[in-house]
């Protein structure tokens, strides 16, 4: 019985040093020098992050944690401290966020675009349309005749608060209650996607997703794409130095600097995918920035590159 | 012979695909280190708690030694079937920066993983414990005590007996350890590389259509649950023999 206990007495020991070591070697590892980047799910899905990552990483000596989360996730998850900076694409939700204070030097880094894809079938007849409110328009007086049906990320992601505002441009709140063709998915684009090739229903989109998805998907074509409303800008926000001491603010900004230089806007337009062009770049356009909403680009721009 | 035939393009396969896939491999090893240490630390915690909640002896009043009993039961039963997210949503809570164990600096790193799963699996260790220690023939302790054993001699006495039950625990652990992935996601923030796992990265590949990715994963993630069951069920084979 003695005997026994001794042994007991090891084992406990063993995975008391063990669970220790664990613990403080993972305080010593977040010590070291690692940035966290909070962002959506479309710049990490898309591979761009997994491209421009790696040569940052490499010359700064610097590794990236990326937490790929929906917009609204992103931002909260930066709220709470766990993030050292964010690359999102909601304005409203952004700009909620600096002006909190929990946030400092949002600028403009790059867009992409949406698109709305349906059946070929189209008997919301909105294929070849430029202007994305009238398409809706259009889904919503079939969908209440009960030809089509529309499916929302209801999410709380930039895709489904743009299709909100879209949708708000025409005096409507629709919901799963309110309207039976209108389904909220409550669910990543890819999902969405793949629910609206199966139930041949409409849905807002980022290209990049539909490009990696295309050929699982027969049963959907892009039917409406070119409005302004559509241009998808995403932007770089540091959390507060002030607020958040504990943060890795150093590294934040050289990742913006680097980011917003000529070298990496020119690796951003050479990401293609299917041969495509996915993020086109923003930072150094001033004029296109304060059209898509960035009215401080050019002093920001001033601010990056004269920091050191 | 045609086992062996199969084994052989398996592995081949496997060796295939890590060779084109290395970082898999760092994903695989990651995978069971979580796991693995969750399962040994709720083994550790859960198989003697569970084995002293079944060979207690309750002392008091018939009835509300039952209601006592009952309601313990109930509570590790319930536990049993912990929602993973729900865990991983409260580790979450309390490990990110401003919760109440912020100052660890342990959210979205695999300790915080491993807590979520030790969490998951403690409860099933006991609960299985106790099943099995229950099913050993009450006339092996009531022997070893007459024997003169003391009251923990005898209950090792029991535990050896209870041995498959035992097994049969920290296989179902494992199970419902290596399989989880709303938790792990929520609490380890699925970091390329640094948190993320078999479980979570199926989920990332279908996300962004690689259904082949993602089902080579599982096919992973099956042949090491299949691997490490084997040798529990021979143990336990063995057991049984004896």
């Amino acid at each position: 019985m003695r005997r026994l206990s001794k042994t007991q007495l090891v084992i406990v020991l063993l995975v008391f040093v063990f669970v220790t070591v664990a613990i403080v070697g993972e305080y010593f590892l977040s010590r070291s020098r690692r940035l966290v980047l909070s962002t959506t799910t479309s710049t990490w899905d898309s591979g761009l992050l997994g491209y421009l990552l790696p040569i940052y990483e490499q010359r700064y000596d610097v590794k990236v944690d990326v937490l790929h989360v929906g917009t609204g996730q992103a931002l909260q998850i930066a709220q709470g401290g766990d993030a050292d900076l964010v690359l999102v694409h909601s304005k409203e939700l952004e700009l909620n966020f600096t002006s909190q204070g929990y946030g400092v030097h949002r600028i403009g880094v790059m867009y992409n675009d949406f698109i709305i894809i349906g059946p070929p079938s189209d008997l919301a007849g909105i294929r070849g349309l430029t202007n994305a409110t009238e398409a809706f328009r259009r889904i919503k007086t079939a969908g209440d005749l009960g030809n089509v049906i529309f499916v929302s990320r209801a999410d709380k992601s930039g895709t489904n608060l743009l299709e909100l505002k879209i949708w708000s441009l025409l005096g409507l709140t629709p919901k799963n209650t309110t309207y039976s063709w209108y389904w909220e998915a409550k669910t990543g684009m890819g999902n969405v996607l793949r629910i609206c090739n199966e139930k041949l229903g409409y849905a807002l989109t980022d290209r990049a997703t539909w490009l990696s998805f295309k050929n699982e998907l027969p049963n959907l074509k892009v039917l409406v794409q070119n409005d302004s409303v559509l241009f998808n800008p995403y932007s770089v926000i540091l959390v507060n130095p002030d607020r958040y001491p504990h943060r890795n603010h150093q590294d934040a900004v050289k990742f913006v600097k680097f980011l917003i230089s000529v070298e990496g806007q020119t690796l951003i337009q050479d990401f293609k995918k299917e041969g495509e062009t996915l993020f086109y770049p923003l930072a150094r356009d001033v004029p296109k920035a304060v059209e898509l909403g960035f009215e401080n680009q050019q002093e920001e721009l001033v601010w990056y590159d004269s920091h050191t | 012979m045609t086992m062996y035939v199969f084994l052989e393009s398996l592995f081949n396969a496997l060796r295939l695909f890590f060779l084109v896939n290395p970082d898999v491999l760092d994903i695989t090893l990651l995978t069971l280190r979580v796991s693995g240490t969750a399962v040994l630390l709720g083994s550790i915690a859960g198989i003697p708690t569970g084995a002293y909640l079944g060979l207690r002896e309750w002392r008091g009043k018939k009835t509300t030694i039952r209601i006592v009993n009952l309601i313990l039961r109930s509570i590790i039963n319930t536990f049993m079937g912990l929602p993973p997210v729900v865990v991983g949503l409260v580790v979450f809570l309390l490990l990110r920066y401003e919760g109440p164990l912020g100052f660890l600096g342990l959210v979205f790193t695999p300790t915080a993983m491993i807590i979520t799963q030790l969490i998951l699996v403690i409860p099933i260790t006991i609960g299985v414990t106790i099943s099995a220690v229950g099913g050993v023939d009450k006339a092996i302790r009531e022997k070893a005590l007459s024997l003169g054993a003391t009251n923990r001699e005898a209950a090792f006495a029991v535990l050896k007996e209870a041995k498959i039950g035992l097994l049969t625990a920290v296989i179902v652990a494992f199970g419902a350890a290596i399989s989880e992935v709303g938790g792990i996601m929520i609490a380890g923030g699925n970091i390329w590389l640094k948190t993320s796992t078999l479980t979570t990265e199926i989920v990332d590949a279908v996300q962004v259509g690689e259904y082949e990715l993602a089902l080579t994963l599982g096919v992973i993630l099956l042949a090491i649950a299949f691997a490490i069951n084997i040798i529990l069920t021979i143990l336990q084979i063995r057991e049984a023999k004896h």
